[in-house]
């Protein structure tokens, strides 16, 4: 076996990440000439599902401590599985649960992840992987290097999952690993109150980052959503500040919107912010610096003071609309 | 509790980046460094924590002697003494050799809670915690919003995506790694200063074991990003100019409004 992947999930139920997983590693396979199989952790029933996508085989590792994600058990697991089955590669999704083991078991082999990948090319038997550095201002190209296997993990969104080919049904493979006590125990995962503003719903968003200096300043921004019939978006930092409140926020910790027009003021487009919004129809970014990173995915871009930006928009839009 | 808190430093958030003629890292000659940003939030909970249950806090960076600025930082904030583990090329190590060096550098400190930032601002790799808590072999845990120290136990919240959180428990010594923005971190005041004049700062060689141990990872080159879309950039750099090409750009080209 030469690729393996790592499927996620809560409960049972899949992570649609994991897709995009499947479809790397299919990719990976393609260009490698290997089938991946793929490796599921306490959910038979999940194996059974996954089953159906094109893979040599999946994996279905079941045990008594499976059952609640904690990092020990579940690199004990993984670290059995790569043992027995020697892949060259394995390939899991950026998550944050992949974040939280991941490591732990790279390291039990020499090693750590080619973590966070936006693309790969592979050309005869050379692979390369391209990966965002300075919270997404740069690219860079990273091979791997020594004994097998190579970890390598994708961002949310670098491939499709429905773009994972299906199969003929590949065959379930139960697999026996031993797994100890955890040392840290998880209580129930929990939301913390009801979002009290759904986002993924709304046609226009006016977003801000730390480039609106204040809280007082904030005004701005609301006017232009008003004016717009828009909903008022931050980043993380502004929600940290408690400028606006968590339920407000755009990303990867915050919510995940495709609105019609995505307007980002003062946001430079760290990659936890791009996941939450890159797929919006048109984004517009406002922004002093013109190597921002939310650039290299807005249609329309501003390089300039928001300050003299902003009003000037509200009132040219307020006239359009009159 | 003894606290050891990772701090890396970094290059300004907003300095513009140059990159270097064999492509393979950036211009550091004229560039602005800072400490990364959620190793700021890791200082200020162990100070937090300190200040609850008692205790030390000892602040850890690895780096080029202009490091010690992170560490006098620190000092002044509040930390009782540092380590500084001098090497010139420590900042291009792999996560795992970074976490070999660091394991070497502070096993025998022996402390309770090992904290750092969850990832670090240039690389991003996001690791060396996770893997500096198995080579010590210590419990861990990841993207930390809260830290319980009052008990026999630790118990930490942990964020989970798509606004999901879990509470752990666990026993110490552990590591944790700290997401950004969850405290208001404290300046250092004239006193703090002054006082982190006289503050210990150990000066230790990385390992040299880890120094040449094969990397399992090399960075070919590094480049600006291939845009995705193709950028319609309005005003020239007159930001009153473009809002008003812009507004018309919204209605008849994209026609959302």
């Amino acid at each position: 076996m030469s690729i393996l992947v790592f499927i996620e999930h809560k409960a049972g139920a899949l992570n649609k990440t994991s897709l995009e997983a499947i479809a790397a590693a299919q990719k990976l396979g393609a260009d490698t000439g290997a089938k991946p199989s793929a490796v599921v952790l306490g959910a038979s029933s999940l194996a059974t599902e996954i089953a159906a996508y094109d893979l040599e085989k999946v994996l279905n590792v079941e045990h008594a401590q499976l059952g609640d994600y904690t990092p020990d058990t579940y690199a004990a697991a993984l670290e059995q599985v790569i043992r027995a089955t020697g892949p060259q590669y394995v390939i899991m999704s950026h998550t944050y649960l992949a974040r939280d083991f991941a490591p732990k078991v790279a390291a039990r082999f020499g090693k750590g992840l080619i973590g966070d990948c936006i693309r790969m090319k592979v050309e005869g038997s050379k692979a390369t992987f391209t990966r965002r550095i300075f919270l997404g201002k740069l690219d860079a190209d990273v091979v791997s290097e020594g004994e097998p296997p190579t970890f390598v993990t994708f961002q949310s969104g670098a491939f499709r999952g429905d773009q994972a080919q299906k199969g003929s049904g590949a065959p379930v493979e139960l697999t026996k690993v031993e797994v100890g006590e955890p040392r840290m125990k998880p209580e129930a995962p929990f939301q913390e109150a009801r979002q009290a503003v759904d986002l993924s719903k709304a046609d226009i968003i006016v977003a801000v980052g730390r480039g609106i200096k204040s809280k007082d300043n904030l005004a701005l921004a609301e006017k232009l959503a008003e004016v717009l019939g828009g909903d008022l978006a931050a980043s993380r930092p502004i929600c940290d500040a408690e400028w606006l409140p968590i339920d407000r926020q755009i990303g990867s910790s915050g919510q995940t919107v495709a609105p019609k027009l995505y307007i980002a003021i003062g946001i430079s487009g760290a990659i936890q912010h791009l996941v939450g919004m890159k797929n919006s129809q048109t984004i517009v970014a406002i922004n002093k610096d013109p190597e921002a990173p939310i650039f290299d995915i807005a249609d329309y871009g501003i390089v300039g003071d928001l300050f003299e930006a902003v009003p000037v928009l509200t009132e040219e839009i307020k006239k359009l609309k009159g | 509790m003894k606290i050891l808190v990772l701090m890396k430093q970094v290059a300004n958030k907003d300095a513009i980046l140059r990159i270097n003629k064999d492509s393979t890292w950036i211009e550091e000659a004229d560039l602005s460094f800072e400490v990364n940003e959620s190793d700021g939030y890791a200082l200020e909970e162990a100070l937090r924590i300190k200040e609850k249950v008692g205790g030390e806090v000892v602040v850890v960076s690895m780096g080029p002697p202009r490091a010690k600025s992170v560490i006098k930082d620190a000092l002044a904030r509040g930390a009782d003494r540092a380590i500084h583990v001098l090497g010139e090329t420590t900042a291009h190590l792999s996560p795992f050799a970074a976490a070999g060096a660091l394991a070497a550098a502070i096993r025998g400190e022996q402390a309770d809670l090992v904290m750092t930032g969850l990832q670090s601002d240039d690389y991003g790799y996001a690791q060396t915690g996770v893997i500096l808590a198995e080579l010590l072999g210590l419990p861990h845990a990841t993207i930390v919003i809260e830290v319980d120290a009052s008990g026999a136990q630790l118990r930490v919240k942990r964020e989970l995506e798509s606004g999901w959180y879990q509470w752990y428990t666990m026993p110490t010594p552990a590591l944790l790694t700290i997401q950004s923005g969850i405290s208001q971190i404290r300046y250092a005041t004239l006193k703090g200063i002054m006082a982190a004049k006289k503050k210990e700062i150990k000066e230790v060689a990385p390992a040299a074991d880890v120094l040449n141990q094969p990397s399992h990872q090399r960075i070919e080159k590094i480049y600006l990003p291939q845009k995705s879309k193709q950028t319609q950039f309005l005003g020239a750099g007159d930001a009153k100019k473009g809002a008003a090409e812009l507004a018309e750009k919204l209605r008849t080209e994209a026609r959302v409004i």
